[in-house]
Formats: C-alpha cells, structure tokens, sequence
C-alpha cells in the first residue's frame, strides 16, 4: 500500500514537474513574443537580443519549431534593418540555420516558407546586380509554395505585396498591384486564427501601413 | 499523515529546488576586447542573457550543481566551459575567432575565378562581362584583367608573354578546337559563347591545375550553369541583327531545355556607317544552339549543349604588292559543336565527372588579286573527339584526390590551290593531383599529368605545385610551379611530323586581399619558354624565349555610390627566339606596359546603367625589313587608347522587362595602329588599323517570365 501510494506521489510530482516545465515554455515564450508584439522592440540590435533568448529556448526544448523559427524571424527582421551590408550574409546565415532546425521539427509549414522567403528577399541587398536573379525568384516561389500550403495564411498576401511595393515599376514592381495583394491580406487577417498565442501572428499594422502609403 | 507529508513533499519539490543564484561575468576576445551581443546559456536551459556594449552580462538561474555555461556569437567559435553553481558566481569567457570553410585558404596563384558560389570571390560570372566596349564577349571583358594583352589584330587571348595559340578554352572540362568565330585578316574572331552559358568561369593566366593540358600559357574554363529556375522566353532587335530564345523548365522541376536562334547581318549598318576597307560581301552570321539538362539523382546530372553557326563574309582592299589593284579575300565558316557530360556522387566522398565532345570547323577561303590573277581556294577543316573521366576522392574536412585521364581524336584537313596536308592526331592523357591541407590556413597542391600525341609520336610528363597560406582573414599568398606542354601549330604540323613537344615552365608568386567590397592582388611571374616552334630552311622546335613581370590588379564597389570600378595594370617583359626571329626580341603581339580601367555607374531614378572602360598599352614592337638584322623588331608603333562607353535604359513594355542599349567602342575614335605590313620589294608599307575603328550599338532586348536585364546590362 505504502509502495502504492509512494508511487502515486511520484507521478504527481512528475506530473507536476512536466506541467511546470510545459507552463515555462508557455510562460518564456508568451513573454518574448510579447516582446516581438511591441514595435518599440524592433531595432536591429534589440531584435538580436531577442533571438539569443529563443535560441536558448530551442535549445533547451528540442521538439519545438516555435522557438527556432522565432530566433530566425529576429536574425531576418534584423538583418533587413541592418544599415551596413557587411553584417547581411552573417545574420541571414543565422537565419537561415534556425529555419533549417525549425523544418526539420515541422515540415511543410507556410509560415517557415514565408520567413525562408524573407531571408532570400535579403540576401538580395548584398549585390543585387548579381544576386537580385536568383533570390528574387527563389523568394517567390516560397510564398508560392507557402500558399500551396495554406491558402489563408495572410503574411503570404503580405509579403507578396511588400515585394510588388518596394520593387521599381521598371522591375516589374506595382502599387497598384501591391494594394490588390495587401487588401486580400487585410482580408485574410480578420479571418486569420493563430493556432495558439504564440503561433505567428505579425503583420497586419505593417500592411495597413504600407496600405495608407498607396492611397 | 506521514504519506501526506511526502505528497506534499513530491508536489513541492520543484518548488523547494528553487533557489536562484546570479551568474555574471565579462565576455572578450582574445585581445581582451569586450564582446557586445554574445549569447550565453546554462546549457539545456532558458536561463542566460546577452552580453552588453561593455561586454557584461548577468542573469539568474536556478540550475544547481555542475552545469555547462555556453558563450555562442556570429563568427566566432562557440565555447562550453563547465561550472559549478553553488552561489553567485562569475564567469569570464574569452571568444576566439572562428575559421569556418569561408576563410579556409584557397589554391589563388595565377588565376582569377569568377562563380557564384563563394562570397568574396575576386569576380562575379556577370561582372567579367561587366565592361562597356567589350560587346558580350567573355574574352574582350577578360582583356580589362592583368596579364592580358590588348592584341585586337588577331584571333585569342594573348597572356604573359603567349600567343593566342597558348590560351586553351575548356567547357565543363572539354576541350573547345574553335572557341572564336574565324576572322578577317588583321580583325579579331569573337567569342562564339554567350556569357549566360556559364554559372562560373576561371581565367588562369598560368600555374594552372594537371587536369587540364595543351595551354603553354593560360587556360579558360568555364562551367555550364544548371537547372533554370522557371521557364522564360526572349526576344531581340538591333542594328544588326534579330534574335530570340525559350528556355523551359519542365514540370517535374528535374530537367530542362532550350533553344536560341540569332541572326546578324552588317549589311545595313554598312549602309549608313563606311568602313575602312569595303566588304565584297557585307558580314552575315546565322547561329543556333540547343540545351538539354537533366537531374538524374539528387546528386547526379546530365548536360547536353550543342550549337550550329555559318558565318560569310568577305573584303575588298588596295593592294600592297601590286598597286593600283585590289585584293579580294572571302570566308565561309561553317562551325559545330556538341558537349554532353555527367556528373555523379557514388558515395563515401567519390565523384565522377565524365563527359563527351565532338566539333568541327571548316573555313572555306577564296583569294584573289582582282583582274590581275586567278583566284586561289582553300580549304581548312578540323575535327575534334574528345572523352573524358575524372574521378575525386575527398578526405578530411577539405582535402582531395584526383585522377583522371581523356582521349581526344583530331582530324586536320587542308586543301589550297590543290595542294594537301591531311593528318589525323591520337592524343591520350592522364593526370593525378591532390590538395593536401596541412591546416586550414595552409594548403598544398601537388599533381602531374603525361601525354602521349601520335603526330609526333612523343610523350611527356609535366609535374605541377601550388601552394597557398592564409595570413588573415581576407588575406593570402600563393605560389605556384609548373611545366606546361603543347603541341606546335596546325599549320607547322601539317609539313612535318618530327616536331616536338614546346614546353613552358612557370614561377607565380602573388598576394591577395579580398573582402566583400575591396579586391587587392599583386602578382609576380616568371615564365621560361623551351623548344619553340622555329622556321626557316628547316623547321625545328628549337626556339627559347622567357616572360616575366608584374601585375596589379585593384576592385573597388563601395567607396563612390552606385559605383562599381577596377583597375589592371601589368608590366611585361619578355622576349624569344621563334620562327623566322634571327634572335631573341620582345615579340610583335606583346606591349611593356598595359592598363585598364573600369568603371560602372547606375542611375537609380531614371533606372539607368552607364559604363566606361579605358583601355592603354605602350607600342609594340614591328618589323620594319628596311633596316639591318641586328634592328630586328628595333621599331614600335603608337601607344594604343581606347575608350568604350555604354547606357542603358530598364523599362517594362506589357509583360515584357525591356532594356534599350546603346554602346560605342573607341568613342572618341583615336586612332589606333598594330603594326604595318611591308610589300616584298620593301618599298611599300601598309599600316595595320581596324576595319571599324568606332562601332556604334543600338538594341533593344524583351524577356517574357525572367528578368534577365540587369545581365543584359551588365554585358555592355
């Protein structure tokens, strides 16, 4: 009885332990994200601060793509505000390495494409002369891919609009287009669900601002 | 009540294991420079921090006992340092900087490659073509790198001292018999393969690796490029001429192919612009060219390229030793080429690399000095077969092993006025080289490679050594050894057969300093030449000669704003004993003192790129047959100017991204003489000019589903 009942009190705290371990993922994570969520946060810098923490995190929980893709959403974002070029290729190589862990944990995932999508975008920046070819078309066919995935994912209307709105008319760029793209986005979010709350969820005040530029 | 203590207990224990300790400490490099933005963690844990401007840091943490502490930052290396938390504790950790396969030193000495693949190689594929005046031809846009001569009277790339006979042309390892179209007399051929061809290309201007042979003086090896990303289609108008291409990906994503069809005629612009000399028959060029290109594995490929051209053109000039005459000199080319090659990876780090080539050429020549004589016809015709193998190993994280051998069948047909000279010419080959890296900052390269050729029914064995040592990051010094063996001439081969090997031995120091937006080399040369071809009563290969110099080159893209300019200097002097010289003298294809400079600057508001390239050379020696032997190649012609400027304009017509070029070679029109061409009797001379001193280029080039303008641009 004794043995039974000791049993039992183990479980519990194990249980208990796992919850705790659980609700600390939940807990580190809800609060890095909030962070992400607080456009005073986004500078280069702070953005890199932010990705040490969910490298930490991934590396400590090692079945979680939230983690991996976060840290590679910071190094991207970061890289794409960095004002110097030299620092572009290091920071979308760390990009791109979380990416690769946060696949190989969730494959066939649009919101990984879509980052993937974003670290080619600024790759680009480097020599667009000769680079702006090869990863200009391979940023398009991921949010290809990632709306083969998901067609309601908005971040793919959203990016395909930002590149159509950064892109010189001569290249084949276009507001016009670009708002198409931004108001099926717009849509799209007052629809969108996150699977959780710290599920990917950023977007919609980037793309009403660069929407109130067109109009 | 005892059992409930200890659920109590169990269901507390997380929380009595509690107890949070500060870690702190200072991170730095190796120079005790404090390190901002590094990554620490108690290993498996959330815990950690970033480090600070100062290079501080502090957290909390309630791991206990023996634990990991990590430090991880962007290029350098990661470091794990065990700990033991009892209290608050520092940690000072020292960061060493990281040698990734990026800065792992390279095999440089003598080369300049230009590929995608690396981040700071000294050029990229589009940037070799990047050079107004040079009209889309790979060999004109090498002409603006050291070591180059800028020789525009005749056919090849002319390097350190060599003949345009010296510089080999390689596609994906093969062999290329005519990489130039056949010219008129005293004008270049050009190029006959697109830059877009080719995802990488190398210009060795010497100490080049065993796998390839038969170049006493350079190699040019260019790699094809692989699988498009979609399908695209283009169209094209200019002043002189029409083309137009597809390109499909098929739907598997594992194969494509294509097909390109251009074609050129001078007629009309001959109409409008006059030349020098007058064409008999205005130049007229209609080429096409088919690729196929097909994944067989995840690692294995299947290229096929083939293409097909027929060139007719011809020339009517004053002649020099009959006045009052002209002379007629028409060409009709016809010229194939097939390439067909696979690659494989075959597991535990080998490699195969095979492929098969087959080409032809036929030069149909009519000469004739009008209403004085009749006319005389020739006929040249070669054949090429080649086979090749090449199997590597890898060992280690960088080093490797290859061997290989090939086989090449040639056939050499000429007929003038009747007369004949046929041979057919066996020649094997093998070669075995390895890179051996002793560290990652030092890297040797040993081979050799023998050759047996049976038109002269004699072999050699040419052993090669290069070595390079990385002194920083972006900086190295390479040195490289080598014998190198060609074959003589075509042209000597056919009357005699007992000829033997001519032989080049190279010396190459140089020092290089790359980074993303600087690009400095020096590099110093000796080269000795052996058994070069000699005419006279009987021909012999016993001619010697030597080349030596030195050569600066210096890139440059982020000083000036949308500027983008290089600059090649070279200093050559060389002399040699060939032919029909009496002794040794500095040859009449080679300049002292040779410079180019480019430069490219882009106009983001009205989308438009403009282009300048400089191009000088000291004089070049002449044979003038009026003065005594001893003044032998004593005299030499004018200093050579060029300058070659391009614009052009990037739009979208439709669907369509459109670019409008225009691009003029030698705009200021200087004058520009190579040399002069003495009648038999010694009275008269003629100088040796272009036929078109100032091309002017106007076009305008459509592309449906890729944006292909900025290469467009970039070709100028």
């Amino acid at each position: 009885m004794k043995r039974i009942l000791f049993s039992i009190c183990l479980l519990v705290g194990l249980a208990s332990f796992s919850m705790a371990q659980s609700a600390q993922y939940e807990g580190a994570m809800t609060k890095q994200v909030a962070l992400l969520d607080d456009s005073t946060n986004f500078n280069p810098d702070k953005l890199l601060e932010i990705a040490n923490t969910f490298e930490r995190i991934g590396a400590a929980e090692k079945t979680q793509w939230l983690p991996f893709y976060y840290a590679s959403y910071c190094y991207v974002m970061s890289s794409l505000m960095q004002k110097n070029n030299d620092k572009v290729d290091d920071l979308s190589d760390k990009a791109a390495v979380n990416i690769e862990q946060a696949e190989a944990i969730s494959p066939k995932n649009d919101e990984i494409s879509c980052v993937k999508s974003l670290i080619a975008t600024s790759r680009i920046r480097v020599d667009p002369m000769s680079r702006g070819m090869k990863y200009g078309m391979e940023s398009a066919s991921l949010l290809v891919q990632a709306n083969q995935i998901n067609q309601e994912n908005p971040r793919v209307y959203m990016l395909q609009g930002q590149s159509l709105f950064f892109t010189p008319e001569q290249f084949g760029g276009s507001k016009t287009e670009a708002k198409k793209k931004f108001e099926v986005a717009l849509q799209k979010f007052s629809t969108f669900k996150p699977a959780s709350s710290i599920a990917p969820h950023w977007g919609e005040a980037y793309t009403k601002g660069l929407l109130a530029q067109i109009k | 009540m005892k059992h409930f203590n200890l659920i109590l207990l169990t269901l507390l224990l997380p929380v009595c294991m509690m107890g949070q300790q500060r870690i702190s400490g200072k991170i730095t490099d190796s120079k005790k420079r404090p390190l901002q933005g590094v990554n620490i963690a108690i290993k498996d844990t959330y815990d950690g921090a970033t480090s600070g401007a100062d290079g501080s840091y502090s957290f909390t943490t309630d791991s206990k006992g023996s634990q990991y502490i990590t430090a991880t930052l962007l290029g350098y290396t990661s470091q794990e340092q065990k700990i033991f938390i009892t209290g608050p504790q520092e940690v000072n950790i020292i960061m060493r900087n990281n040698i990734n396969d990026l800065k792992v030193v390279t095999i440089s000495a003598g080369s300049f490659e230009a590929s995608d693949e690396g981040k700071t190689t000294v050029l990229k594929p589009l940037d070799i073509v990047t050079t107004a005046g040079a009209g889309a031809d790979i060999v004109n846009a090498l002409k603006t790198l050291p070591g180059t001569q800028q020789t525009n009277d005749r056919e090849g790339l002319f390097v350190r001292g060599g003949t345009g006979y010296e510089t080999q042309t390689f596609i994906d390892g093969m062999m290329v018999r005519n990489p130039f179209f056949s010219g008129l007399p005293d004008q270049p051929g050009r190029g006959r393969f697109s830059p877009f061809l080719f995802k990488g290309t190398t210009f060795s201007s010497g100490g080049y690796s065993a796998q390839y042979g038969q170049g006493l003086s350079s190699a040019l090896i260019l790699e094809s490029t692989d699988l498009p990303q979609r399908s695209s289609y283009t169209l094209g108008a200019s002043v002189i001429g029409i083309n137009g291409g597809l390109e499909e990906l098929m739907k598997d994503k594992k194969g494509s192919f294509g097909v390109e069809a251009d074609y050129t005629n001078l007629g009309p612009y001959l109409g409008v612009v006059k030349p020098k000399y007058a064409f008999s028959k205005d130049p007229e060029i209609i080429g096409t060219s088919a690729n196929f290109r097909r994944k067989t594995s995840s690692t294995g490929m299947i290229k096929f390229y083939g293409y097909y051209n027929r060139t007719n053109m011809g020339t009517i000039r004053p002649s020099l030793e009959y006045p009052g005459f002209d002379e007629l000199f028409e060409l009709k080319n016809q010229n194939v080429y097939t390439n067909l090659t696979y690659k494989e990876s075959l597991g535990h780090d080998w490699k195969l690399n095979a492929g098969f080539s087959f080409s032809a050429n036929t030069d149909d020549i009519n000469l004739d000095t009008l209403q004085k004589s009749s006319p005389l016809q020739g006929k040249n015709q070669s054949q090429l077969t080649q086979a090749r193998v090449v199997l590597t190993k890898g060992f280690g994280q960088y080093s490797v092993l290859r061997f290989g051998g090939e086989y090449q069948y040639g056939v050499e047909k000429s007929n003038f006025g009747g007369w004949r000279a046929n041979y057919v010419d066996n020649y094997t080959a093998g070669f075995i080289e390895s890179d051996i890296y002793i560290t990652p900052r030092l890297v040797g390269r040993v081979g050799g490679r023998a050759e047996y050729t049976s038109i002269i029914s004699k072999a050699n064995i040419a052993p090669r050594a290069s070595l390079a040592y990385r002194l920083t990051a972006n900086s190295q010094v390479s040195f490289a050894y080598g014998e190198f063996y060609q074959k003589p001439e075509q042209q000597y081969l056919r009357f005699k057969h007992d000829l033997g090997f001519t032989r080049a031995t190279h010396y190459i120091a140089s020092y290089q300093l790359v980074s993303k937006n600087y690009t400095f080399r020096v590099e110093g040369f000796y080269k000795k030449y052996h058994d070069l071809v000699k005419t006279g009563i009987d021909t012999s290969t016993s001619g010697t000669g030597y080349a030596k110099g030195i050569e600066v080159f210096w890139r440059d893209k982020k000083t000036l704003k949308n500027t983008d300019y290089w600059i090649s200097y070279s200093y050559l002097d060389t002399k040699r004993n060939y032919l029909n010289y009496p002794f040794e003298v500095q040859p009449d294809f080679a300049a002292k003192h040779t410079l180019s400079v480019v430069y490219k600057y882009y106009i983001p508001a009205i989308t438009t790129n403009l282009g300048v390239t400089y191009s000088f050379s000291t004089g070049r020696p002449y044979y003038n047959p009026n003065l005594p032997e001893n003044k032998f190649m004593s005299e030499k012609t004018m200093t050579y100017n060029s300058v070659g400027v391009s614009a052009s304009y990037l739009t979208s017509i439709r669907k369509a991204f459109t670019i409008f070029v225009l691009s003029v070679s030698n705009a200021p029109n200087i004058k520009q003489v190579y040399g002069y061409r003495y009648s038999t009797d010694k009275l008269r001379r003629q100088e040796i000019v272009p036929n078109m001193p100032r091309f002017i280029y106007l076009g305008m080039f459509m592309n449906f589903g890729v944006d292909r303008r900025q290469d467009v641009i970039n070709n100028l």
